[in-house]
């Protein structure tokens, strides 16, 4: 049946495309939005509708996307009964959420992010039900977190609101964690990510050793996500979010996905006694610890949320039994709770709406001026108290039967304590439904309030009314309304193993029932007592006001993101760079010394060659001129500069002798113009003369220990370099350039049929690079501004009167314009031999840049552009779109991209030349590098004549910057 | 011939090594120019030291690797020096922008001597 591809998948997706519409839309177009929100959470449930007799039937209906088959990542889309009731409650409480807010966000409020986090929110819980993947699942369950995070952060002008999205995402997000790594555990048991095959594997499980951890990780996942305790502080914090947010996320959804999981991995994990143990634990102290401290709040939604809290730990509780007959209780009151916690959030955020403000301190006598609203709160306070012919009353009461029959079997403290903890709890529950109740809208009229109270708009209430004739309706008829549907829930979960169950408002005058009256009966009798403390208004909790979770969770978080990390900082960091290349230095030897050590570190075995005296006397002089360029450097700039030009034609002549022309080509190049720039440079750096005899003894060992450091990593290196010398080579790739440059590549410079043809793509990203610093430092220098003290005109260029002085290099200057035309020439000889003999695009581009910059340099910036203008940009992007281009010319032909075609031209007497495509994508190069080089130097030198154009206004005694 | 490569790799590199540990800009760059020729020799070394034998063929012809030099390190390294190049400009204009931010050459940003 494929129909229901196309269902789940638009069940899921469609909640997404809504929120990327509503993002878009405009500010204030808040009927729009609510139809679009609205629209889609109906379409949502119509797509789990039309799904529902498929499943109410028995099958699991499955959408496979494949995505990662060997690594058994699949998009998977599953529903079966449970899913989907769980999915029907998302997107049909989201509709009447949607309602809802359409009237409780003010006109100021910036709708459209909160309808575009409202949808996706609901995507991302769709996603989560409906995941047939344990990995997707985890996926989806993260963003729930963030969903909410940016939901409860809403109103970010609000600090709380801040305060309260960071707590809430700081410990479901932790929790996600570790769910992630539980389900990794899980699916390395099973073998397996896929939903079905993890639940038919309960029993391998259950006995594989890892089962505790699996159990442990996944547990910390699911309880910190429905607020369990320890970590229920984060729900009443995140009642700092809009209302319909709370009455969606804080009742029926977010705070459901902890039970959900739970409920859905009950077959596989639950069975055992650390099952028991850690979840019927937590559930029950949430359960009290919820209840007890509700009754305490004075904020309507705070008294919400710590009830919330006391029913998701109900809910966890009855997970924990282990019994079929519990997990019944716990899915029927999983479905009952959002029912009446969602309206009752509703209208708290109506009254919050109408009167102001949410303290029951202030409010009272509402039953009046909103009697509606009134009626409605009622109703669904007594089904959060248990009142029978509602539908708490009936979950209720199977919890108590639960709660009795749980003692028969195994016997331990907690089992004895159940009955009790299940009565007091729900004596607790009684108590703060009625302080909702009766604090708010009964008692004498009050006209302290900031607003004069009245009903709502008709259609605020509608949500309301609808969920409240829900409660009454499941608990007046449970088995004509809820039943099947719980059936089929319950069945999906359980298969075979479902027990006999029935829902019915009267089992006759039992325990259950007893344990029922006595805690409406205790309730009453416990807020009456409580009056007088209620009434006094004093802020906290009896008997726990030292246990506040938030204020822990702020001196852990304080101590962790500040704290400790400023320590640690303090201990193992430094913000000098000196030290840290420091660092960087040793750990490189270190780590080449371990890598070495196996095998130890000596002279290979190949002969040596001959030592040929004309090397030794040019490395003697390169060896002297890079340790004079090492001692020069900081008094000395030009000296240190020009020894480490000798350093660099060593180099050059090296590469000659031992058979690199193309690389000896590019290194005299390379060294004409870094030579160039760094001259440029030398202009702007402070004057610094040496003082004799300097440094204390701290700077003496100072310097020597960098001295000793430097000595170790250059020792080490020749001694890498000999063994490596002296060891036969090993057969690499290049036979394959060698033997293929001409009759695939069409060159006979194997070196630049590499660069532009087997290893083009390389090259193509390597001028990017090259365009890309140029850019930047066309970019740094347009933001440039020089010391003050090297503005001025340089001391060198001014005469005696100490103006500036305009002739120098007369005749070098001659010669330097008579040679432009001649590097040109020679540029273009590089650049079009390049294929089949040394030179090519990076030597050519080079080389005509010296042509730009000798001009430069002899008759200055202005001189040359008014005669010539270069337009680097425009050659930079001529290049690469060339070179990019030749490429992609390949695909015309149904070639990969880069694949080059050649052929020779016969030019007559000038010769056979190459003309490969390749020669384009050399030609790309030539543009790109000249372009590149061009700007670098013609920014720099810019700089002069800028500063000084600039300098005279700087003399002025204005304080500009 | 090869103990007097590896002894000007090791002074060369150890000569950048101390200069990249120094407080001033200018010797940092210096050092790492200093330390991209070890780098660049080394990686050449690669392809040991055959003399005479340039990786240009006759045309028409299939090379055979014993009789010329290895291209791979030479591209690689002809690909290095550009690159260097690039970055040493980078490097400069960074400098120059600090020097004209915090008013010294300190490689830490201080404006006076340490």
């Amino acid at each position: 049946m494929p129909s229901h591809d196309l269902f789940l998948a638009t069940a899921v997706a469609l909640p997404f495309l809504g929120a990327l519409i509503a993002a878009l839309l405009p500010s204030n177009a808040r009927n729009l939005e609510a139809w679009l929100a609205g629209g889609v959470a109906l379409a949502v449930l119509l797509m789990v509708w039309l799904c529902y007799p498929a499943v109410a039937a028995g099958q699991v209906l499955r959408t496979e996307i494949p995505w990662v088959p060997t690594l058994g990542l699949d998009l998977v889309l599953r529903m079966d009964g449970f899913a989907s009731v769980f999915a029907a409650m998302v997107a049909g409480i989201g509709f009447l959420v949607v309602l809802y807010a359409r009237y409780y966000m003010a006109p100021e409020d910036p709708v459209p992010r909160f309808f575009a986090f409202l949808l996706a929110f609901m995507g991302a819980m769709m996603g989560l039900v409906l995941s047939g993947n344990l990995i997707q699942l985890v996926f989806f369950w993260e963003l729930t977190s963030l969903f909410s995070f940016l939901l409860i952060g809403y109103w970010q002008h609000s600090a709380a609101a801040r305060d309260g999205a960071r707590m809430a995402l700081t410990v479901t997000a932790t929790g996600g964690l570790a769910l992630f790594a539980g389900v990794l555990v899980l699916g390395h048991i099973v073998g397996s990510y896929d939903l079905d095959r993890v639940l038919a594997s309960g029993d391998r499980v259950r006995e594989h050793p890892l089962y505790l951890l699996a159990l442990g990780l996944i547990l910390a996942g699911a309880l910190t996500k429905s607020a369990q305790f320890p970590f229920h502080f984060w729900l009443p914090q995140a009642m700092a979010a809009p209302t319909p947010v709370s009455a969606y996320l804080h009742s029926a959804t977010l705070v459901k996905a902890g039970i959900f999981l739970m409920a859905r991995l009950w077959p596989v994990l639950a069975g055992t006694d650390a099952w028991f143990w850690t979840v019927g634990t937590a559930g029950l102290a949430t359960l009290l610890l919820g209840a007890y401290v509700a009754i305490f709040q004075h904020d309507m939604k705070g008294l919400l949320a710590y009830s919330t809290i006391s029913h998701l730990g109900l809910i966890t509780l009855l997970l924990g039994l282990n019994s079929e007959l519990a997990m019944v209780a716990a899915i029927f009151h999983t479905l009952n709770h959002a029912t009446f916690k969602a309206s009752l959030f509703m209208a708290a955020g109506i009254i919050d709406h109408e009167t102001g403000t949410r303290d029951i301190r202030r409010l009272s006598g509402l039953n009046r001026s909103m009697p509606f609203t009134a009626r409605l709160a009622l109703v669904a306070a007594a089904a959060m108290a248990g009142v029978p012919l509602l539908n708490g009353f009936i979950s209720k009461e199977m919890f108590f039967t639960e709660a009795l029959t749980a003692t028969t079997g195994t016997f331990t403290l907690l089992h004895a304590a159940l009955p009790i903890a299940a009565t007091i709890a729900s004596i607790f529950a009684v108590t703060y439904s009625l302080r909702f109740v009766h604090g708010a809208f009964f008692g004498p009229d009050t006209d302290a309030l900031p607003k004069t109270p009245h009903e709502p708009p008709q259609w605020m209430r509608v949500p309301v009314e609808v969920l409240v004739f829900g409660c009454m309706v499941v608990g007046i008829l449970p088995a004509a309304t809820i039943g099947p549907f719980l059936d089929v829930a319950v069945r999906s979960v359980l298969g075979g193993a479902t027990p006999e169950y029935s829902l019915a408002v009267w089992h006759g005058f039992n325990l259950p029932l007893i344990m029922s009256l006595g805690a409406l009966a205790g309730g009453v009798l416990l807020y009456l007592l409580l009056q007088r403390h209620l009434n006094a208004g004093v802020e906290g909790t009896p008997l726990l006001e030292r246990w506040d979770g938030r204020r822990i969770f702020d001196d852990v978080m304080v101590f962790l993101s500040w704290r400790f990390a400023r320590t640690l900082e303090r201990l193992l960091g430094t913000r000098r760079l000196q030290m840290q290349l420091r660092l960087l230095v040793i750990l490189g030897f270190v780590a080449a010394a371990w890598a070495l050590s196996p095998h130890g570190l000596r002279p290979g075995p190949v002969a040596m060659t001959g030592i040929d005296p004309a090397i030794a006397i040019i490395w003697a002089v390169g060896a002297a001129c890079a340790i004079g360029a090492a001692y020069q450097a900081k008094y000395h700039r030009l000296a240190a500069l020009i020894l480490l030009g000798g350093v660099g034609l060593v180099t050059c002549m090296t590469f000659i002798w031992f058979s690199a022309p193309d690389l000896a080509l590019t290194q005299l190049l390379v060294e004409v113009v870094t030579t160039v720039l760094l001259l440029l440079g030398l202009r702007w750096l402070p004057r610094r003369i040496e003082s004799r005899g300097a440094g204390d003894l701290r700077a003496r060992l100072r310097r020597w220990r960098d001295i000793i450091i430097a000595a170790v990593a250059g020792a080490g290196l020749s001694a890498l370099s000999y063994a490596t010398m002296t060891r036969a080579s090993p057969d690499g790739i290049s036979r394959f350039f060698l033997e293929r440059a001409y009759s695939e590549g069409g060159g006979t410079n194997v070196v630049n049929v590499i660069l532009v043809d087997f290893r083009g793509f390389d090259t193509l990203g390597e001028i990017v690079v090259v365009g890309v610093v140029a850019l930047t430092v066309f970019a740094l220098l347009r933001r440039f501004r020089p010391a003050r003290e090297s503005i001025e005109v340089p001391e060198q260029q001014r005469d005696e009167e100490g103006s500036r002085d305009g002739d120098w290099l007369m005749i070098p200057a001659v010669i330097m314009r008579l040679l432009f035309p001649a590097i040109g020439v020679i540029a273009i000889y590089l650049l079009l031999r390049g294929h089949d003999l040394p030179g090519g695009g990076f030597v050519a581009g080079l080389t005509f840049s010296v042509a730009i910059i000798l001009q430069y340099m002899a008759g200055g910036a202005r001189w040359v552009e008014d005669r010539l203008r270069v337009h680097p940009l425009r050659w930079m992007a001529a290049g690469l779109l060339l070179a990019a281009g030749t490429g992609i010319g390949a695909a015309v032909f149904g070639r990969p991209f880069l694949t080059s075609f050649f052929a020779y031209a016969d030019l007559g007497w000038l010769g056979k030349l190459p003309m490969a495509s390749a020669m384009a994508f050399d030609i790309g190069v030539f543009a790109l590098v000249f372009g590149a080089t061009v700007l670098i130097l013609i920014a720099i030198a810019h700089q002069s004549v800028r500063s000084q154009r600039a300098a005279p206004r700087l003399e002025q005694p204005a304080g500009d910057a | 011939m090869e103990f007097i490569l590896a002894l000007s790799i090791g002074v060369l590199g150890g000569s950048g090594v101390w200069l990249v540990m120094r407080p001033r800009t200018f010797q940092v760059i210096i050092g790492l120019s200093l330390l991209s020729y070890a780098v660049n020799l080394f990686i050449f070394s690669m392809g040991r030291f055959p003399i005479g034998a340039p990786p240009v063929l006759e045309p028409g012809t299939a090379g055979d690797p014993a009789h010329f030099a290895d291209p791979v390190p030479q591209a690689l390294v002809l690909t290095a020096i550009v690159i260097g190049f690039a970055t040493t400009a980078l490097f400069l204009v960074v400098m120059l922008a600090s020097r004209g931010l915090t008013g010294g050459d300190h490689v830490d940003g201080r404006g006076r001597d340490e």
